[in-house]
């Protein structure tokens, strides 16, 4: 079961919803994955603390022309949509850094000139903290293009135990790489114009997705009702509100997560937990 | 014209609110939100609308499905696993191919190979942006389409125009709210930008984030500033975080407490200065200062020591 925890805007507490889940549900089972897809800034190992088993690359194939063999047709620089090719004096000059790997230019070569090479982008690496796995997609820094390290994360992990993924902020092709196929979509929002404004773009992109869904209130505050009245506007369900409370902001910058420090949130999460299964997979917890 | 960018890595550090005070502290300024996946920066500013623009970011694959033989050729050279077989509704055919446009990765390489010539391949709208009024002088802004790609072109899209109203218009300051991380759309909202301001957080993730931003700024040589909102949180992470800036070469701007009067002001669709004259916006006027005050100062500092690369990516 492929859990997301996605939100829109950012900093809203996605980390701290996917990584409080991913600590208490491993405490109950084996399976659990916390799966880190915000590979430009991924947060969730300055809280579960893992011990990095294995880094592997994360390569993608770019084209390498054997200078000897090509005639300077420019069929390559024809096919090629993302300006990654330019032919000067009828030499082919490569810009690999705009590449999407699409092989286009290796298939339209007449004579056989192209062959792909890898070029590292990022990496993924993979650990345990304490019963719970970890993989985290980390994209190399001046890298402009993630989905293929989000790619490379989530091929990383096999099975069909509990991955809980945590997803990247926005609403375009990062996220959709981290969400696709996945079986259910937590979206954190706070209850401000700003959070809820970026909450109905995610609304937008996970029901253009088809993909069941539902909503966590963070900094929820009991004289705000703004995220309710949206919530109930739009159809979609809130399965938790978490209170606005400075001793977890205080504990957050120390790197705890509420259900480390608090047995109230415990609770709240065990029973986030509990919806979340009935909602998703038709599962009742054990 | 200076050319003043907004990040902050970690998104929730009040990258906009404080863009948006800036706004209305700097007035005669274009505006630029190129936080184009979840552009906020309107909510405060409330523009009217000038002119919309179609974005049309690239094109994508559609399968002509009467003129589609069912050979399969564009599903072995999909990349992207973007083209699926469905039932034909004509006889003869074992299947035709239909593009899921989601996943789509708009190369066209199955368009240039499908031997019927059954594949379309057109250029698509992605988005708009927008030219408007505000209060405080010109906004350009956009709204990318839900589940599209290339917001790094309509982020240069809308920062070109910003810098092309700037220089038409005389105006000596282009402001940019930049979107958080540091891929795609982020590196098209900074590269050959004046200066760089980094809204940071004295949490541990605020901290990470915030030196991925650093290195990416180092990498394409742009002169960088940091600050720390909700510096109260956590003061002796604040204190390392400025302690650390000065270390590496950066200006630092200065501390903000964490305060309600933040979330007050967007409530109310204001910025900080038309909401509040209390202690935290005197404290973001300072800051405003000094960020100014170094945009104008010749140099190459706050480059974060040597290491600066030339790079040509966008």
């Amino acid at each position: 079961m492929r859990i997301a925890i996605a939100s829109g805007k950012g900093g809203t507490g996605k980390t701290t919803v996917a990584a409080s889940l991913a600590r208490m549900v491993s405490a109950r089972r084996e399976d659990v994955t916390y799966l880190d897809c915000d590979v430009e800034e991924p947060n969730g190992h300055l809280f579960l603390r893992p011990d990095w088993d294995e880094v592997t690359p994360v390569h993608v194939p770019v084209p390498e022309v054997d200078a000897g063999t090509c005639t300077g047709c420019g069929e390559c620089r024809a096919i090629c949509q993302y300006r990654a090719i330019s032919i000067i004096k009828r030499r082919v000059l490569l810009f690999p850094e705009l590449c999407h790997g699409c092989g286009g230019c290796v298939r339209v070569c007449p004579v056989g000139a192209i062959r792909e090479v890898g070029r590292e982008v990022g990496e993924v690496r993979r650990g345990m903290s304490g019963a719970l796995h970890h993989v985290q997609g980390l994209l190399h820094v001046g890298e402009a293009m993630s989905p293929p390290v989000i790619r490379a994360a989530r091929a990383a992990v096999t099975g069909d135990g509990v991955v809980l993924i945590d997803a990247p902020p926005g609403t375009s092709c990062p996220v959709i790489t981290a969400i696709r196929d996945t079986d259910f979509v937590l979206l954190v929002t706070e209850p401000t114009p700003f959070g809820l404004h970026d909450l109905a773009l995610a609304l937008d992109m996970v029901q253009a997705l088809g993909i069941p869904h539902a909503v966590v209130v963070n900094r929820h505050d009991t004289d705000n009702d703004t995220a309710r009245r949206f919530c109930a506007g739009r159809g979609v369900e809130i399965l938790t509100e978490i209170p606005d409370d400075r001793a977890v902001a205080e504990a957050y910058a120390r790197g705890m997560l509420p259900v480390e420090r608090f047995r109230e949130y415990r609770t709240l999460f065990s029973i986030l937990w509990a919806r979340i299964m009935v909602r998703g997979a038709g599962e009742v917890v054990a | 014209m200076k050319e003043i960018v907004i990040l902050s890595g970690k998104g929730g550090t009040g990258k906009t609110s404080l863009v948006g005070a800036f706004a209305a502290l700097a007035r005669g300024a274009v505006l630029a939100d190129c936080d184009v996946d979840a552009a906020d920066l309107h909510l405060l500013l409330q523009p009217t609308i000038r002119q919309t623009h179609l974005f049309r970011g690239g094109k994508q694959a559609a399968v002509r499905a009467p003129a589609c033989t069912g050979c399969g050729t564009c599903l072995e050279v999909c990349r992207f696993g973007a083209v699926r077989r469905v039932a034909p509704e004509r006889e003869g055919v074992r299947f035709v191919a239909a593009v899921d446009p989601v996943a789509c990765e708009g190369c066209g390489v199955c368009a240039w190979f499908c031997p019927a010539e059954a594949i379309r391949f057109d250029e698509v709208v992605n988005g708009e942006w927008y030219e408007s009024d505000t209060r405080f002088g010109t906004l350009v802004h956009a709204r990318l389409g839900v589940a599209e790609e290339n917001s790094g072109k309509l982020v240069s899209a809308v920062r070109n125009r910003a810098r092309a109203i700037a220089e038409a218009t005389g105006a000596e300051l282009v402001l940019v709210d930049g979107s958080p991380g540091i891929g795609c759309p982020v590196i098209a909202s900074i590269a050959g930008a004046d200066l760089v301001l980094v809204v940071t957080e004295p949490t541990l993730s605020g901290e990470h984030d915030l030196e991925r931003v650093l290195a990416l700024t180092r990498h394409f040589g742009i002169r960088t500033m940091v600050c720390v909102n909700k510096a109260d949180l956590h003061p002796e992470m604040a204190a390392r975080i400025e302690a650390r800036a000065d270390r590496d070469g950066y200006a630092f701007a200065g501390t903000l407490p964490y305060d309600a009067v933040v979330t007050g002001a967007q409530k109310e669709g204001l910025t900080l200065p038309e909401y509040s004259d209390g202690a935290f916006v005197e404290g973001v006027r300072t800051l405003w200062a000094r960020v100014l005050e170094y945009a104008h100062k010749d140099g190459t500092g706050g480059m974060g020591g040597a290491r600066v690369a030339s790079s040509s990516a966008s």
